[in-house]
């Protein structure tokens, strides 16, 4: 909550008569509609990805499935201005709304696709054969059994989604395409105060909130654990036949866009760039330092999450959901935010700590968190209660029935939020630059550092690193989302 | 029913991650117990990194840097207030300076440190000085456009007849500087109506480096940059400049602005003493020396040193009369504001 504290103070300090005359004119409008859109279009296309490839995946004839599982999961492990670089090198259209919306989509479907599969896994067959005897064709039974027991996946996948949307800095500003946040940038590296800038912010985190409401209402109350392994049994799959071409292609095309033109850009830089004489020393431990800290803030964000996960499903009530969602409200800021937030009270609060690593992973934390509370909290929910209350009865205390029960059913979802909180740290810049202790560099740092002065061929090697290191979280993810099914 | 859980089966997770965290805190803190200074870089990284290893040869201070850009790096630096680590700062563009300077964190340079510099360069508070300088050009498509059809002053690109060929980036410290220079030369009614002009014919990017991209790809015909951007491509590969070529409006145009990338001194360092060697270095003829032998391309103050052809020679910029303490910030950034640029 600090940041937003500091954001509201800060704005204060503008008056309300300027910060009226600085909201309400035409570019405001303008970044408002661009950033609405983009929000839309983007969770409407990675919803339409992530559910289309994962019902293909899980519930056709599909042949080589873990490899289209593989390489579903894999353009999470390309930084999403990695993609964007190499779209724009290779052709200038996509500096438009439709290729924005596109190319972050390309980035972030694997987001609504992991829990996707994830749920269609554990879903049992037994309710859509039910559904079939009672005469509802193959489509009905999708949209009324599959699509609602799926949904609280697919919704959270997509909040977190909207989440990266809110925040994406790097991708739209090598697309062109301004929003709320590229705004802020700007406003940081123009301007001579923040106030305007924290304006912008706390428009942004009014956004943060709607889409937070939305998904709320979308969420509903309905609980959605069950007992009983019924998902052991495999379901069966819809053969494809004469559709088999089809699907293949758009999955083919699919993986081309996502993770074709990403990488032979990136080819293509390493070969031409003359300045690719980069320093191997450098590298390593830019890329040790990377793995270190994301794998700490990963660990950490996880275990802050878990009492706020446990208490939004466990004990849901009106103050638990605020607590649960006022998590989400800093994540929507940009890291420089955040960051500046951290520097102004740190250095007062507790000099001794300024740009040292802890301070460096509270901010990772607070601007990641979310991601860590939606993929431990969605497992939580699958989790059902009576279990523990089983365990008790059976003379185990609270502490043993948490860590001999739900611990364990719950371990894939803590390793999931490890992973996608170290995939965003491995991507962070602003924060990083000025949080960091003195000397310390990230993969990610010394990627914009090349690429913002034409080193494109020394920047390659740094980008190829990042995707190289996210490939064991994104395997990770991949895993998760699949061992429901395999138990026992 | 006891499922094999993915954290029981790496039970190395946490021992690694500690032992990984343990590494970062002792190489964050630099075991050397030799002299050192801190300083806030905003200039291009791999420069300084030259820099500060040359001047760690000749003087035995060591040299760590903290690296970011211009606005953000002094917005941190207002933020922090005396408590601030650093010791130097170094910008690429001139307001970063005056913002820090106006907050009251510099110390005043003594003459002597900075005689190696030319007075225009400098503030007249002495609270900074400029140490390199780079140029306002504009890059133009060869396709395209034919030098001679190209505008005489920076000022005609507002007129209609540029409608949909020009493109800039508005964002960020570098075009702040030139439009700081038109406010200078030409005035306030001038400048908003010139930025009203340039909105209506332009495309914006954001950064120099992607405007040079688009219009060496067509995207538009000219684009107002820093020189530096086409030289170093240039060096690079040419991959993104092999189809245009830089046009200098000289002339003492408006078009024609040096932008001075400053150093200072804060008024809160606690080595002071390093720091001045440091900013006597990076002025004298040996500091600029290595600048200019460096990838960076950009314009060494001093004048005993020189680039290396092909770049234009600083003798034959023929910049408007402006000098850094000219230059009002402030007022840019509301005639951008009211221009709809941020």
């Amino acid at each position: 909550m600090l940041p937003l504290v500091y954001v509201v103070v800060t704005s204060v300090s503008y008056g309300g008569r300027e910060a009226a005359d600085f909201l309400f004119r035409d570019r405001i409008g303008e970044l408002l509609w661009n950033t609405t859109r983009l929000l839309l279009g983007g969770v409407a296309l990675s919803v339409v990805l992530g559910v289309g490839a994962a019902w293909l995946v899980e519930r056709t004839d599909l042949r080589a499935r873990g490899w289209w599982h593989g390489l579903m999961c894999a353009p999470l492990a390309v930084p999403a201005f990695v993609n964007g670089y190499g779209w724009v090198s290779t052709t200038y259209a996509v500096q438009s709304f439709a290729g924005a919306v596109l190319i972050v989509s390309l980035s972030y479907y694997p987001l609504v696709y992991l829990p996707t599969v994830a749920a269609l896994r554990r879903l049992d067959p037994g309710l859509e054969e039910v559904s079939a005897s009672l005469g509802h064709s193959a489509g009905a039974t999708f949209a009324r059994v599959v699509l609602p027991a799926i949904s609280p996946a697919v919704l959270g996948g997509a909040l977190l989604v909207g989440l990266h949307l809110l925040a994406e800095y790097g991708a739209l500003q090598l697309l062109n395409y301004p929003t709320l946040t590229t705004a802020i940038l700007q406003q940081y590296g123009t301007s001579f105060t923040g106030s305007a800038a924290t304006l912008l912010a706390l428009v942004l985190v009014t956004f943060c909130l709607l889409l937070l409401g939305v998904e709320l209402l979308a969420r509903g109350r309905r609980r959605h654990s069950k007992v009983g392994a019924g998902a052991a049994r495999r379901p069966s799959r819809v053969r494809l036949g004469r559709r088999a071409p089809l699907a293949y292609g758009g999955l083919g095309v699919l993986v081309l866009l996502a993770l074709g033109v990403p990488l032979l850009s990136l080819a293509r830089w390493l070969v031409r760039g003359t300045s690719t004489t980069f320093d191997a020393g450098q590298l390593v431990t830019a890329a040790t330092t990377t793995v270190g800290l994301s794998v700490v803030a990963g660990l950490v964000a996880c275990l802050a999450a878990l009492p706020v996960a446990w208490l939004s499903v466990r004990h849901r009530s009106a103050v638990t959901t605020l607590v649960e969602r006022s998590t989400y409200t800093a994540s929507a800021m940009p890291g420089i935010v955040v960051g500046l937030a951290l520097v102004t009270i740190s250095i007062r609060v507790v000099p001794g700590l300024y740009q040292t690593l802890p301070v460096l992973v509270a901010g990772y934390v607070i601007l990641f968190l979310p991601r860590a509370v939606v993929s431990v909290r969605s497992s939580l929910e699958l989790a059902p209660p009576s279990l523990e209350d089983v365990a008790r009865s059976l003379g185990c205390t609270g502490s043993e029935a948490a860590r001999r029960v739900t611990l364990p059913l719950i371990a894939p979802g803590l390793a999931a939020a490890v992973a996608l909180v170290s995939l965003a740290v491995s991507t962070e810049l602003t924060a990083t630059l000025l949080l960091a202790p003195i000397g310390v560099s990230t993969l990610s740092v010394e990627f914009w550092s090349d690429a913002s002065s034409v080193a494109y061929g020394s920047a390659a090697p740094y980008a190829l690193a990042l995707i190289l290191l996210s490939v064991p979280a994104t395997w990770l993810l991949g895993r998760v989302s699949t061992s429901g099914g395999d138990g026992s | 029913m006891t499922r094999p859980s993915l954290l029981s089966r790496s039970p190395l997770t946490l021992p690694l991650a500690l032992a990984l965290a343990a590494a970062l805190v002792t190489a964050g803190c630099g075991g050397d117990d030799g002299p050192s200074i801190v300083v806030y870089n905003a200039q291009h990284e791999q420069l300084l990194d030259e820099l500060a290893a040359d001047f760690t040869e000749e003087t035995g201070i060591e040299v760590q840097l903290r690296n970011g850009k211009d606005l953000e790096m002094s917005a941190q630096l207002v933020a922090e207030g005396s408590a601030s680590p650093a010791d130097v700062f170094l910008t690429e563009n001139s307001p970063a300076m005056a913002q820090v300077e106006r907050a009251g964190l510099f110390e005043t340079l003594s003459p002597e440190l900075t005689a190696d510099i030319p007075e225009q360069y400098r503030p007249t508070s002495a609270a900074w000085t400029g140490f390199v300088a780079r140029s306002t050009v504009l890059v133009y498509n060869t396709d395209q456009v034919d030098e001679a059809d190209l505008p005489d002053s920076i000022m005609e690109l507002a007129d209609p007849e540029w409608a949909g060929r020009i493109s800039f980036s508005p964002t960020g410290a570098d075009f702040q500087a030139i439009v700081a220079a038109v406010l200078a030369l030409e005035g306030e009614e001038a400048t908003r109506a010139w930025l009203a002009g340039i909105k209506a014919n332009g495309t914006v990017y954001d950064g120099n480096n992607v405007v040079l991209q688009s219009v060496d790809a067509g995207e538009s015909e000219v684009g107002i940059i820093y020189h530096y951007y086409w030289y170093r491509d240039q060096q690079e590969s040419g991959e993104v400049s092999d189809n245009s070529e830089l046009y200098f409006f000289g002339n003492q145009d408006p078009g024609a602005f040096v932008s001075v990338s400053g150093a200072g001194i804060l008024a809160s360092s606690d080595n002071k003493p390093d720091a001045e060697t440091f900013i006597a270095y990076l002025t004298s003829e040996a500091g600029q020396q290595v600048l200019a032998d460096s990838y960076a391309l950009e314009y060494p103050l001093n004048p005993a040193v020189e680039l290396a052809p092909p770049v234009q020679p600083f003798g034959e910029l023929q910049p408007p009369p402006v000098g850094v303490s000219d230059l009002d910030g402030e007022t840019v950034v509301d005639l951008m504001t009211e221009a709809g640029f941020l």
